[in-house]
Parts: C-alpha cells; sequence; structure tokens
C-alpha cells in the first residue's frame, strides 16, 4: 500500500509573529462573516499583553466586540482600551472623514470646499465600491508614518472578495489618473470656445451621449469635479504606491482568515496565490469556528447507530438524545476536516491555525484571550 | 397557476438581502426553484458580480443573458442571469436612444466604467432596472414573460440605499431621461408586486442587521416581505435536559450507562464527559437561538425556517429548501 497523502499542515504560532520586533503590520484578510475582526482583535489584545504598543484598527466591528474594546463612536481616532494588561489601542476607520481629511490635506481650502461640496465627491467617497479599501489602506499609511506604535494589525473591510482591498487603491489611482479623466478636464481647462477645437471627436460624442442621457447639469457637475480634483491626482497615485510598497515591506505580514466553508476556503486559497504573486508575505492562515469533539473516536455512523438501538429499546433516551446530538456534531466535524484537507494539499506549506467554534458571539477580552491562546498552534480544549 | 394560497400572491418581484455568510444566494436561489414549482417560469437574477448562481447550480459562469440553470419539481422553469452594470448600461443606451455604437466607443474610453461607478446611484438604477425590466415584461401575446422574478440583492447593510433608487438619483439629476427612468424603476418597486425579503442565522450581528434593514426600509416605504431564518438547527434534546444540560448538570453516569447499553465498550467514561460537553454546548447554541428569535419576532414579519443542511449545500440541498420554502407558505 502506498502511504497516505500528508494533508497536515504546519502549525501556525501567532506568538511568532507577535514576538518578533520587526514584525510592524499585521494585515487581517479574508471574505466576509469569517470573524476577520474578532481575530485583529485577539491578535491585538495578545500582542499588547505580551509588550508591543499595539493599535487595532477595524473597520465595521459587531457591537458587543466593539464594546469590548471600548469603541462606542466611529471617531477615527485610535482609543486605548480598558482592562488590557498592556498599551492595546484601537479604532474604528470613519471612511468618509478619511477622505475628507485627504482633501483637505491636498487642496486649499477654497478648492476643498469645492470638491467637499460636489455630488460625485460625495457619492465617491461614501458608496464607491473599493473607497473603504483605500481608505483602510490609507488609514495604515498614517499609523504607519506616526511612529506612535510598534504594532498595527489591521482589519480589512468586508468585501464581496478578499481581493478588493488589494486592488482598490490601484483601481481608484488609475481612474482618477486616468484617459477619461484627462479627455474631461480638456475643455474646462482650454476654456470657452479655444476648448472646442482641442478636444477629439470622441469627447463630443462622450457630451452628447452623456447630456442626452444624463443632462446638462451632470456634464457640468463632473467637469467642475474633476477640475477641482486635478491638483490631487497625483498624490493619490503616489499615496496608493506607498501603501503597496509598505505591504511588500519586511515588517508587514499577512495573516489569511477563514472558516471551514468551501466559500471562505476557496477565497483564502485565491488570495494566497495573489499573495505570492505580489511578493506580499504571507504569515499564515485561521480557521476560525472550527467545530471539534473529546469523542472524536465515536464516529458519526457509530453514533447513530448506537442512538438507533436505544431509541428502538426506548431505553435511555437521554443517552440517545446525546448520541445523535453526537452523530450530528461528527458529521460537521467531518465535512469541515474534508474541505480543510483539501485545502491542505493545494497548500501544504502555509502554516495553519484553527479556532473552535463558540456557542456565543466573543463580547469581552477574556473571550479575545482565549482566541489568541488557540492562535499558538495548541488547540483549545472546550471549556470543561 | 396552482391553486394554493401563498403569503406573497401578487408579488412578482422577490428581493432577496441578508447579511454576508447568512445563505442569501442560496435562499434566493431555493426561493427561485419554490415559486417555479407547477410549471411556472422564474427569473433568478444576480447583481454583484460573483457568480454565485452558477456555483450553486453547478454550471458555467452566467453570461450577461438569460440562461436556463434549473427545472422544477412539476415542470416549471427557472432561468438566471447576472446583471453587469456596464452591459445594462450599454443596453439601457441602444434600447432608449440607439447608441450602440456610441456606447461602444464609450466603455473604450472608459466612460461607461465611470459612469457605472462614480456617477450616484446610477449603478443601483441600472441594476434594479435590469430586475424591472423583466418582471414587466411580455410575451407577443401580452402575457408576462416571466412569472416572477428573484433578485439575489446586496447585503442588508445596503438594501435600503440600493433599492431607493429615487433617492440616490436625486442628487444627481433632478429631470431627464435618468430620473425617468429611476421612477419607472421606483413604481416598481415601491408596487404590491415587490416584497423585500431577509434573511438572517440566528446569531447576534446578523439578527441585529436584519432588524435595522427592517426598520430601514419600513421609514422610506419599501415594502418589507418576509424573514427566512436559514440553518436552524432543532433542539435534539426536551426542555428540563437542555436547561441541565446549561448548568453542566446532567447525569453523566446515567449517560454513561446508556452508551454502554447501545453497545459502546471502550473509554465510556470519557465518552459521556464528552458528550455533557457537547450536549452543554448544543443547550448555549438553543438558548441563543431563543433569544434571537424574540428579538426578530418584534419586527411582525412572516418567518420561515431552512434547516441546517449537515452536509453542506449542494443542488439536491437546493430541492430540499425549495419544499421548505413552498410547504410553509413562502412560495
Amino acid at each position: 500500500m502506498s502511504p497516505a497523502p500528508e494533508k497536515t499542515s504546519p502549525a501556525f504560532c501567532v506568538d511568532d509573529l507577535i514576538d518578533d520586533p520587526d514584525t510592524k503590520i499585521i494585515v487581517c484578510c479574508g471574505s466576509g462573516g469569517v470573524g476577520k475582526t474578532t481575530t485583529a482583535a485577539a491578535v491585538g489584545v495578545r500582542a499588547a499583553e505580551r509588550g508591543r504598543d499595539v493599535v487595532v484598527l477595524t473597520v465595521d466591528p459587531a457591537r458587543r466586540l466593539a464594546q469590548a474594546l471600548g469603541l462606542t463612536e466611529l471617531d477615527n481616532t485610535p482609543r486605548l482600551v480598558e482592562g488590557v494588561d498592556g498599551e492595546l489601542y484601537a479604532m474604528m476607520l470613519d471612511m468618509k472623514r478619511t477622505f475628507d481629511e485627504i482633501v483637505e490635506a491636498h487642496a486649499d481650502p477654497e478648492r476643498a470646499r469645492q470638491i467637499l461640496a460636489n455630488p460625485f465627491y460625495q457619492s465617491l467617497s461614501s458608496s464607491l465600491s473599493g473607497t473603504q479599501e483605500y481608505m483602510a489602506m490609507e488609514k495604515l499609511g498614517q499609523l504607519h508614518r506616526s511612529g506612535d506604535w510598534d504594532l498595527i494589525i489591521v482589519d480589512t473591510p468586508p468585501s464581496r472578495s478578499a481581493l478588493d482591498f488589494l486592488d482598490a487603491p490601484e483601481r481608484m489611482g488609475r481612474f482618477l489618473d486616468g484617459r477619461l479623466i484627462k479627455i474631461l478636464m480638456a475643455p474646462a481647462k482650454a476654456g470657452g470656445r479655444f476648448g472646442l477645437k482641442v478636444v477629439t471627436a470622441g469627447f463630443s460624442m462622450f457630451t452628447n451621449a452623456i447630456t442626452k442621457v444624463l443632462g446638462g447639469q451632470l456634464l457640468k457637475d463632473v467637469q467642475t469635479f474633476v477640475l477641482a480634483f486635478d491638483t490631487m491626482f497625483g498624490g493619490f497615485r503616489e499615496r496608493a504606491e506607498q501603501t503597496y510598497r509598505l505591504l511588500q515591506a519586511p515588517g508587514t505580514a499577512f495573516l489569511v482568515v477563514a472558516a471551514p466553508e468551501p466559500d471562505a476556503l476557496r477565497e483564502a486559497s485565491y488570495f494566497i496565490e495573489r499573495l505570492a504573486e505580489e511578493r506580499m508575505p504571507l504569515a499564515g492562515l485561521v480557521v476560525n469556528r472550527v467545530h471539534r469533539s473529546d469523542a472524536s473516536e465515536l464516529s458519526a455512523v457509530r453514533s447513530q447507530a448506537a442512538a438507533e438501538t436505544l431509541e428502538d429499546r426506548g431505553t435511555h433516551p437521554l443517552a440517545a438524545a446525546l448520541l445523535r446530538l453526537h452523530a450530528e456534531r461528527m458529521q460537521v466535524t467531518a465535512r469541515e476536516t474534508r474541505l480543510q484537507e483539501s485545502f491542505t494539499s493545494s497548500h501544504p506549506t502555509v502554516p495553519k491555525a484553527t479556532v473552535t467554534a463558540m456557542a456565543e458571539d466573543v463580547h469581552d477580552l477574556e473571550g479575545l484571550r482565549c482566541i489568541a491562546r488557540e492562535l499558538t498552534g495548541v488547540p483549545e480544549e472546550p471549556a470543561a | 397557476m396552482s391553486g394554493r394560497d401563498t403569503d406573497w400572491d401578487g408579488v412578482r418581484l422577490h428581493v432577496v438581502t441578508g447579511k454576508g455568510g447568512t445563505g442569501k444566494t442560496t435562499v434566493a436561489a431555493s426561493l427561485a426553484l419554490a415559486l417555479a414549482a407547477g410549471g411556472r417560469k422564474v427569473l433568478l437574477t444576480e447583481v454583484e458580480g460573483r457568480q454565485g448562481i452558477a456555483q450553486l447550480f453547478d454550471c458555467p459562469p452566467l453570461p450577461y443573458e438569460e440562461r436556463k440553470v434549473a427545472v422544477a419539481p412539476d415542470g416549471g422553469d427557472v432561468y438566471a442571469l447576472a446583471v453587469d452594470p456596464e452591459e445594462a448600461m450599454l443596453e439601457y443606451l441602444e434600447m432608449f436612444y440607439n447608441l450602440k455604437r456610441a456606447g461602444k466607443a464609450l466603455t473604450k474610453l472608459g466612460l461607461i466604467d465611470f459612469a457605472t461607478t462614480i456617477a450616484p446611484g446610477l449603478r443601483d438604477v441600472l441594476l434594479t432596472g435590469k430586475a424591472s425590466e423583466a418582471v414587466r415584461r411580455r410575451d407577443k401575446g401580452g402575457r408576462f414573460v416571466y412569472d416572477a422574478v428573484v433578485m439575489d440583492a446586496p447585503p442588508t447593510g445596503r438594501i435600503g440605499r440600493f433599492l431607493n433608487v429615487n433617492a440616490e438619483v436625486a442628487g444627481l439629476a433632478k429631470v431627464g431621461p435618468i430620473r425617468n427612468h429611476a421612477d419607472t424603476v421606483m413604481k416598481v418597486i415601491r408596487s404590491p408586486e415587490t416584497a423585500v425579503h431577509f434573511v438572517t442565522l440566528l446569531e447576534e450581528m446578523p439578527v441585529q442587521e436584519t432588524l435595522d434593514g427592517i426598520a430601514e426600509l419600513r421609514e422610506t416605504g419599501l415594502p418589507v416581505g418576509g424573514l427566512v431564518i436559514n440553518m436552524v438547527r432543532p433542539p435534539l434534546l426536551p426542555e428540563d435536559d437542555l436547561t441541565l444540560a446549561a448548568r453542566d448538570e446532567l447525569d453523566v453516569e446515567a449517560i454513561r450507562m446508556g452508551i454502554k447499553a447501545a453497545g459502546i465498550e471502550d473509554r465510556t467514561a470519557e465518552i459521556a464527559d464528552a458528550l455533557a460537553v457537547e450536549a452543554a454546548d448544543h443547550a448555549r447554541r438553543t438558548a441563543l437561538q431563543e433569544r434571537e428569535k424574540a428579538r426578530l419576532a418584534e419586527a411582525h414579519v412572516p418567518e420561515y425556517d431552512l434547516p441546517l443542511l449537515g452536509d453542506g449545500m449542494d443542488l439536491a440541498g437546493l430541492y430540499e429548501l425549495a419544499a421548505d420554502l413552498r410547504n410553509q407558505g413562502a412560495a
């Protein structure tokens, strides 16, 4: 018989990562709803209690988790988390405010006022997909430049795809710096009737179409917006590039977070491949909400059969019910194991840690500490 | 048409929303199957470019074209369409302005990308516009082409803004063709022909978002539909045992005797302990579910429970969930 294929990943230990003083930035990424924020917060608490000066940048945390971190308002300012044995700061990203601040920093007051009042800017800053990602990365850059913390942990926005936040800054840079914008600006810049001569045929077709479909006011708004924004384009692209380089820098580590579900693991896979392409350092994979059993030697099938035996006889109803419960759990466990194994066989070198599924959401620091302990590679026993 | 009464008779546009991870796409697909049962024709649309429908129905990625993806019990058809905002924009230009060639040139210039990404609300008008067009579409004989349209909509956090296209577009165009288009779309969305269903799990965050979402829709006068509670795990223990389990007071010795009687010989004490721990976990989860269910009940919306499928989601599971939805009167 041939030997069974190797299906165990190397163990990920969060302490190796946070105890290394060269680790300056940890980015937690993964698809939506897998517990990224919780993971980021748990790593933050542990790092602070092991002596690092930490700030955790969160995006849209669950209410109770936010409370656990003492985050009561979205004020874009890091706040000291009470009850942690060390220096832990946490903040919630205010996307629009971060964007407004960039505008204010890069444009003179009059121009900034124009930009902030423009309907296009308002749409761009509050609803354009990718803006949140861009702003999270911008905030990361700001925190990094401030030099106030020696470890920054970022929780990436709940994108529909884990990759969005890598692409968003570039996409937005391209968008704000693109050909279209230049064409749009041509008449406004050249001004008056002279402008009409320099514009291309494409432009008149464009203005005709857009006027026809959207109305003339819209075109004027776009042009005003673009013109006012002009001075900032260079700055935007430069900032996006800076952030990108920061993500590639040796002090940065990515933690890919997933749940034992096909979609989440598929996203994690894409992400890991993408990180390799971009030469961005992957620290490991965290699989949250994994079900375990202390009686794993009792398989789903045997447990089910045992329950049936008791039910047929009409004896020991409690044991029968518990055996059914156990069978159900083993079924879930088996499925989760299968999914993780198939992940491991395509990424055999990626260090992995698993976190036990809990009956209730984490809502205090103690819960975060428990999770962090599981991230050290020693599986936590279910509460005894 | 079937002679059954359902909770949503007369509704032809079913918008399905839910927090990420709640199974929104799965529920939308099951609902489409359930609505198609008995020989009806249903269109299932997705608007977020995730190709989630193709994955569920195990077919190649959907183009911007209505394709049959499944046959419902008793011979109904489910068609699917992945609505792409750029394609929808081009279609719109062509349909209303005969601007097909210009549209192509505009795509090259990046205008379509620009317009659909940045113009406030335009993207959403195009996406909802496509669904409302399908709802109103009639064949040569004047009959509706689709008996129902199910939209796998954006997540709960964005649903209010997504559907309230009028308000969105207001900042952009007070008059003009886009505004007219938005008005038409809005008429469909606000009509009794539309229902917005929420998918949730019995967990804290999804429940909170659902309640917030329902309140938001009610405030803006958008039609709240039903509440689909997904992945429900029925309690496997009687009330008394649950109470004891939650307090870690189950009779472990009785459990040990029971599993022994069932023919399990090895490590019975350890297994009995483990089973008691699992029971406590189950009891806590059940208590949490009850709490969250009580909170949901305050929204006063028809509820439908869908079970957690132990083997994960597959095509057979979709049919199972579709039957569950039908049995509870959701379709």
